[in-house]
């Protein structure tokens, strides 16, 4: 590393006899600026100024177009507003069903999936798949329009086998059942073909052996596939778990947020605060509790794949 | 036979599955065609109706469909060509080159790809504002031209690129430029491939930053266009269901006939394919 900093730009450096460990091309470094410097310029001004920004505004109160310094106030905020630890309770909901549910849903398809004697599996597969190539947006109105209370298609097909009708998206519980169903149905194709990738990784001779041995099916899947399949299902996890953390598009069309905020989740209350109060400090606030919430969760992901090399 | 009945419940949880992910699709198709009375009504319509036709003169009318379709077509074609330029050359400038603070840019494009872009929402909005950009299509753009996914997708790329052929082409006198378009980068182009419909879906599906940058209709996306329609006093939910249909259906034609990229793409590089 430290000879990087030595090797002078611009001199002709073929011949060099130092050359010898140095992956990259011949200790030219000028073009390298020039190539990163479009990206670092774009970085610069539009992630790590606001970047900074937030941090700043998070210490000021920012009512009626003055900004004050308030110090730590309005991470203190944080913890006596309910509706923050409701919008936390709400995705932790998500992240303890939903996660968990589609990640194993995920899981069991791909297995199905990856049998070589499946006819149609490159139709079944596509068809399991279909509902990632949605906009986020058109799905969650669908779902908005299926859900409805009176004469939505899902309570019709419920009358149908002669059950009432369900509230879908205006009463507490049945808000968040209904949100969990909309994102494992947009989500859980898109998982399962993560792991299929990561089951055709598996060397057949694992299974061959296994066979040899005596193994019985169940026995090759919980012994064999899925200690293989660990980091793929580690990573399947994380990236549903950043992704729910993040929820915004999908409750902000299914219910707004509602009812009586049970489907609130923190991106939407950042937005609430931030861009219908104005409330630019404390938004800041928010936002920066979500960075130190999934800065755990990278740092956890991170541990999590070390220790297994 | 036995082995027949035996393989019978997995198709059966197949179809299932598949029944399950496509009749959100199916009602999608199905409520377009159809009144808005109709999508409420006992029985519920089954079948494709032969009210498309006037959904689509009424979604034209009302919203401007058809433009809002050509502007995200634009933003989404034009953020993806610059993004994908900038994620390209950073990327080779980070594999090929030996620079000083190289390790610094690399561990800043591993850092951003953990801090949620929320985070940016607000000093992003008043610097549009201040700027005045708000309402304009390089606010949507510009911000997020600079993708660390992207860069670290394309460095990856490049990394086992040999240096002995960028060598021989600086030997015949071929400039950096020339010898990063015409001799490595043709090499990359499945993840060229893979990232530019990658971002071609992200800017696509993109509504939390359209939603607060534009405010008029000449200008919306098709998110944000589609969200509109909800907030209506008479919600037009055929007309709806048409216009979630013609938001999908560009993904669904780049999904055909590029599944292979479409899927790397979506899964960001996670699997090597």
């Amino acid at each position: 590393m430290t000879s990087t900093l030595l090797r002078p730009s611009r001199r002709p450096s073929a011949n060099a006899g130092g050359r010898a460990g140095a992956r990259s091309t011949a200790g030219r470094s000028r073009p390298g600026y020039w190539f990163v410097l479009p990206a670092v310029a774009l970085f610069a001004i539009f992630f790590l100024y606001p970047l900074l920004s937030s941090l700043w505004q998070s210490f000021f109160s920012t009512t009626g177009g003055e900004s004050t310094w308030v110090g730590g106030a309005q991470y203190l905020r944080l913890f006596h507003d309910p509706l923050v630890a409701k919008s936390l309770f709400n995705v932790g909901l998500i992240l303890v069903i939903q996660v968990p549910l589609m990640v194993c849903t995920a899981l069991g398809l791909a297995y199905l999936l990856n049998q070589s004697w499946l006819r149609f599996r490159t139709g079944f597969r596509a068809m399991h798949f279909l509902p990632a190539v949605t906009t986020l947006v058109a799905y969650s109105l669908v779902f908005r329009v299926m859900l409805a209370t009176d004469g939505g298609a899902v309570n019709q097909l419920l009358a149908m086998v002669g059950m009432s009708p369900v509230d879908w998206l205006n009463s507490e519980a049945w808000s968040r059942v209904a949100l969990i169903a909309s994102i494992t149905w947009r989500w859980t194709g898109y998982n399962m073909v993560i792991i299929l990738a990561g089951l055709q990784g598996i060397p057949a001779e694992l299974y061959e052996a296994a066979r040899i041995d005596g193994a019985g099916r169940w026995a090759i899947f919980t012994k064999i596939v899925i200690p293989q399949l660990r980091p793929v299902i580690l990573f399947s996890s994380i990236t549903s778990t950043i992704g729910a953390l993040q929820l915004f598009d999908e409750n902000f069309i299914l219910t707004g947020g509602g009812p009586n905020n049970a489907t609130l989740t923190p991106v939407l209350y950042l937005y609430k605060v931030g861009f219908q109060q104005f409330d630019f400090g404390y938004a800041s606030a928010i936002a920066w509790l979500l960075v130190a919430i999934i800065a755990v969760v990278s740092v956890v992901q991170f541990a999590i794949m070390k220790e297994k090399k | 036979m036995t082995q027949t009945l035996k393989r019978l419940p997995v198709y059966l949880v197949l179809l299932v599955g598949a029944a399950l992910s496509i009749i959100p699709f199916l009602w999608m198709v199905i409520a377009s065609t159809h009144t808005t009375a109709a999508l409420f009504a006992t029985p519920l319509p089954l079948l494709p109706g032969g009210e498309l036709w006037k959904n689509l003169a009424r979604l034209q009318q009302e919203t401007n469909f058809s433009q809002v379709m050509v502007n995200s077509l634009v933003v989404a074609v034009i953020y993806t060509a610059f993004s994908c330029v900038v994620s390209a050359m950073c990327g080779y400038g980070l594999a090929k080159f030996r620079f000083r603070g190289r390790g610094l840019v690399l561990g800043a494009v591993l850092l951003t790809m953990m801090i949620p872009m929320q985070v940016l929402l607000v000093p992003l909005f008043q610097m549009m504002a201040s700027l005045g950009w708000v309402n304009s299509y390089q606010a949507l753009i510009l911000p997020f031209l600079a993708n660390a996914f992207g860069i670290f997708l394309m460095r990856q790329a490049f990394l086992d690129f040999p240096d002995s052929l960028i060598e021989s082409a600086r030997i015949d006198g071929a400039g950096e430029l020339k010898t990063f378009y015409r001799i490595v980068m043709p090499v990359a182009r499945p993840q060229l491939a893979a990232l530019m419909i990658y971002t071609f879906i992200s800017q696509w599906n993109s509504f939390i930053w359209p939603l607060l940058m534009l405010n008029t209709e000449d200008k919306y996306t098709l998110p944000v266009a589609l969200n509109t329609m909800i907030g209506l006093s008479r919600v037009d939910y055929s007309g709806l269901m048409l216009g979630s249909l013609l938001a999908t259906l560009p993904l669904l034609l780049v999904f055909i006939i590029f599944q292979k990229q479409f899927v790397s793409g979506l899964m960001g590089g996670a699997v090597k394919g």
